[in-house]
């Protein structure tokens, strides 16, 4: 068993943890954080997607310990209270998910794809990014057109700011 | 009307839940003092099990029981069932073989559970389960439809003797085998349907939680159909009386078919919840999805085709093998039959019809319905068989299949499906002009000069939706009624709640059944919420598949609704002292038209349930409930036509376009339905170019994680040119057909007539991974 402290979604938390535990597993849980979710065994599906610091990392392969100190922002994390990121409300408006479980995790590794090319994107770099995060229902077409947008409103927040 | 009704593309209600992670599947749900089961699986295809030894992991930190098949024998819990009785061309009834919800005796495919054990913690269940010992006896296994057919192949169970669980036909042998005699051309071909693992993102889960007070039991699960699953679980398991046994379906991850099915783990859950006096929780890893969830298609096929000196088709004649893994999974037996084979006159006017189905048992994970589910395989044997004429009788593709296709409606297939209505010239029209097949020569000649080799291809796919008529079900074999449920209740404020069997799993049923109730009574959807999913809540349903809940489901909603409506006018006219036929609805007011009079929604409701000033002997409340059967099928066809470049050096095929037309009749959410096509679509080019489950001779499952099952990633596929015609269905009161199969059921052949056009090879089979397309170029 180790202790663990780390902020999450902006909170202080510790916990006291099997060595084992995964990321993932400790925020669903033991934080009931379960917007963040696993779709597989392999790391191949991306659904458990959050930013460490800042970078999209798949929580089903990190163990607590490799993020003890980090700052970790799950899906609950990313809207201002009742204002959706401009991510999410990409994917809303152009209809981006259906059962909606591979969503939480399209969305972090897609703020991140953002957040590394700038407003910069096309189609094709959206597809090849997004290669490491599987979805059954869409079919893509319509979370290139999320992120496609959400790109250009975010584009356009930052010129604001 | 109106901005939210009918035809609208309104942005769904539910998303809002799904994009700040605050959705409710199965896995997020916990219960007070709930436990975890964690399986041990079988490692052979086909073995005796001589002992199981659970001393070492009872005895383990955390453990709280272990237990094994024979206890659920010893218990009397039913074996699984198959629900769809099939009988032979001799008459007799299908070869079934028990199936125990874990192994007592023999396990028959990797994976079967033999044992669970139930623990404190999940880590705790999984280590334990590595300290049951299983002493094992191998058998030879049969892997595939080959090896289970050959002579003195692996038996798997007494009752199929040779593997065969029937051996079905269909159509007019005699008819055929004379039109064959006259025929100018035949056509013939031999493909494999390849075997699919459907992966919804979510894996199946179940949290069984036992009120030994109350004797009651309640199950969470990951199901398309929850009353389907209490209904089987009571009648045909015991688990509980159906009144003792409450199921309910949150949020769900997806299905595409292998969540309708009632699986070995929930059953178990709730027996062990029973048997440990604590909630079971069971939630499946990707690895175990692979290995039990019901995988789909997997036939071989034998196919020929008739045609006249004036390429008229004549006869079609097929013998399909259809694998059913090692035991009949609740619908397998329907999937190559009524599902499949009454489908294969596909968009054309065939005059005879012939085909022969064989069920084989093989030592695999059982094979059931998958998005598509029997259509998909029609499709992809008959329009690659198409295309392969054209080829062979020098016919541009477009013109023969112009030149067969069904233009009078009804039309009677030799195959019981009556075609009500359909325009498949109007679809290949527009098909045509999308994707620009006037300039396709062009374009070739532009690719070969720049070495690489351009293709076009084709597929004109129907299916069958809107499942089914009851009584013509019923007549074919199948064990339910195939009708819908609803309940429309408005409350005394005027809000509404629409209470339905239909389950969305990813269908956006919140939104789009919502939009109906906006179009009757004019008023916004957020004043409607859907309620679904929970045996509690919502009267007998029998769920999602089958591309059924707009054609079925809205048309029970449409009945409640009319029946509620009629109530209220009666309501409004009394309050307004007009008379009844003078009240129409409009913006949520009854209005008496011509006058300025009118009274709103809340007001009626209101009236309603205070009951102090209602129409001499009228109950009290505004809830009316419907049950909606169908009166036939519905038809949703459509023209796919697919672009593509082969690089010679390499066998990578890249697309270049995508272009789908699909006749759906009425649009409810035009939206929501591109969005269907679109992950249809991605499934079809999925098991075209990269999926497939491959066993190994011993039966071991080669590709069981998502490192070695190559599922469609964004960068594999296109973006799509979608769009539609309109016959609208003549069959229910909405002119609904049906959105949810179509692409994964046209796109397949699609693809593979293109790569073939474009290497110039007819002998190609799926997947078209590069090393199978670059040696098929290179054998041309
Ligand atoms: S759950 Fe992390 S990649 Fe699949
Ligand atoms: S929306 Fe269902 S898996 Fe992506």
């Amino acid at each position: 068993m180790s202790k663990i402290s780390m902020t999450v979604n902006g909170k202080a938390v510790t916990a006291e943890v099997e060595d084992r535990t995964l990321l993932v597993h400790l925020l669903r849980d033991h934080l009931n954080l379960t917007g963040t979710h696993v779709g597989c065994d392999t790391s191949q599906c991306g659904a458990c997607i959050v930013h460490i610091d800042g970078r999209a990392v798949k929580s089903c392969t990190t163990l607590v310990g490799q993020a003890n100190g980090a700052n970790i922002t799950t899906i609950e994390g990313i809207s201002k209270g009742d204002e959706l990121h401009p991510m999410q409300a990409a994917f809303r408006d152009n209809h981006g998910l259906q059962c909606g479980y591979c969503t939480p995790g399209m969305i972090m590794s897609a703020i991140d794809i953002v957040h590394r090319h700038g407003g910069d994107l096309d189609e094709e770099t959206v597809r090849q990014e997004l290669e490491g995060n599987i979805c059954r229902c869409t079919g893509y077409h319509n979370i290139v057109k999320s992120v496609l947008d959400a790109a250009s409103r975010m584009k356009v927040a930052q010129a604001a700011e | 009307m109106g901005i939210e009704g009918i035809g609208a593309s309104v942005v769904r209600k539910e998303d809002r839940r799904f994009i700040t992670g605050k959705g409710r599947y199965v896995d997020d749900i916990k219960i007070i003092g709930m436990t975890y089961a964690h399986f041990v699986r079988s490692p052979h295809a086909h073995a005796k099990i001589k002992s199981i030894d659970v001393e070492a992991a009872k005895a383990m930190p955390g453990v709280v029981d272990v237990l094994t098949g024979q206890q659920i024998v010893d218990d009397k819990v039913g074996n699984l069932i198959c629900g769809w009785a099939i009988h032979s061309k001799d008459g007799s009834a299908m070869k079934m073989g028990a199936w125990p919800a874990m192994a007592p005796e023999t396990v028959r495919f990797v994976g079967q559970a033999v044992a669970v054990v139930i623990a404190e913690s999940k880590n705790l269940a999984r280590d334990a389960a590595e300290a049951v010992v299983v002493d094992y006896e191998e058998l030879p296994a049969a892997a595939d439809i080959k090896a289970a057919i050959a002579p003195g192949a692996p038996q798997l169970h007494p009752e199929a003797p040779g593997n065969i669980v029937y051996d079905w036909e269909i159509g007019d042998q005699k008819a055929v085998d004379e039109a064959f005699g006259k025929a100018a051309n035949v056509v013939s071909f031999e493909l494999t349907n390849n075997r699919l693992v459907p992966n919804a993102m979510e894996p199946r889960a179940a949290i069984a939680d036992y009120d030994s007070a109350e004797e009651h039991f309640t199950l969470y699960t990951t199901s398309q159909n929850p009353h389907v699953a209490r209904l089987v679980l009571s009648a045909f398991y015991n688990i509980a009386p159906e009144h003792k046994l409450r199921v309910v379906a949150p949020d769900v991850g997806g299905g595409f078919g292998s969540k309708i099915f009632i699986y070995p783990e929930e059953m178990v859950a709730l027996w062990a919840s029973k048997k440990v006096g604590r909630a079971v929780k069971w939630t499946g890893d990707r690895s175990e999805a692979f290995l039990t969830d019901a995988h789909g298609r997997d036939h071989v096929s034998k196919a020929e085709l008739a045609f006249d000196k004036d390429n008229k088709m004549l006869a079609l004649r097929v013998t399909t093998h259809a694998n059913f893994g090692a035991y009949m999974s609740l619908f397998s037996s329907s999937v190559p039959t009524y599902l499949y084979a009454t489908l294969l006159s596909g968009q054309y006017n065939i005059p005879a019809i012939y085909t022969e189905v064989i069920g084989v048992y093989t030592n695999t994970t059982p094979v059931d319905a998958y998005r598509g589910a029997g259509r998909p395989e029609a499709c992809y044997l008959l329009e690659r068989l198409v295309e392969t004429a054209a080829r062979q009788l020098k016919v541009d593709p477009a013109e023969l299949r112009r030149k067969n296709f069904i233009t009078q409606f009804p039309h009677q297939t030799p195959v019981i499906m009556a075609y009500d209505i359909g325009d498949f010239n109007a679809s290949l029209d527009a098909a045509l002009k999308a994707a620009d097949y006037a300039g396709f020569p062009a374009r070739k000649a532009k690719a070969k000069a720049e070495g690489k080799l351009r293709g076009l291809g084709f597929s004109c796919y129907i299916e069958a939706c809107g499942i089914a008529p009851s009584k013509a079900v019923g007549s074919l074999g199948a064990g339910v009624g195939l009708w819908e449920s609803a309940e429309v209740r408005v409350n005394p404020v005027g809000t509404i709640e629409i209470l339905t069997g239909s389950h969305s799993h990813g269908q956006g049923h919140e939104t789009t059944f919502a939009q109906l109730v906006a179009d009757r009574l004019g008023i916004p959807i957020n004043q409607v919420s859907i309620v679904h999913g929970d045996t509690d809540k919502v009267q007998f349903g029998m769920g999602t598949y089958g591309s059924r809940s707009a054609a079925v489901g809205m048309s029970a909603i449409f009945k409640a609704m009319e029946k509620v409506e009629a109530k209220a006018k009666k309501i409004a006219a009394h309050q307004l002292e007009a008379s009844e036929g003078d009240i129409v609805i409009e913006n949520g007011e009854f209005k008496v038209t011509g006058t300025d009079k009118s009274i709103a929604l809340p007001m009626v409701a209101l009236a309603a349930y205070t009951a102090h000033n209602l129409p001499d002997g009228m109950e009290p409340g505004l809830k009316e409930s419907a049950f909606y059967d169908p009166t036939n099928f519905t038809f949703p066809a459509g023209s796919y036509i697919c672009e593509l470049e082969v690089d010679p050096g390499t066998g990578k095929t890249s697309f270049v376009s995508f272009v789908a037309v699909d006749d759906f009749g009425r649009l409810i959410n035009p939206m929501i339905v591109e969005g269907q096509v679109h992950g249809g679509l991605v499934q079809g080019i999925g098991q075209a170019l990269l999926e497939n489950a491959i066993y190994d001779d011993t039966g071991q499952l080669v590709t069981a994680s998502f490192m070695d099952y190559a599922m469609p990633r964004a960068d594999d596929v296109p973006s799509f040119k979608v769009s539609h015609t309109e016959t609208l269905c003549p069959g229910n009161p909405l002119g609904v057909k049906g959105c949810g199969e179509a692409g994964a059921i046209g796109a397949s052949a699609a693809v593979i007539n293109a790569i073939t056009d474009a290497i110039g090879n007819n002998k190609l089979e799926m997947p078209a991974t590069p090393d199978r397309v670059w040696h098929a170029i290179h054998a041309a």
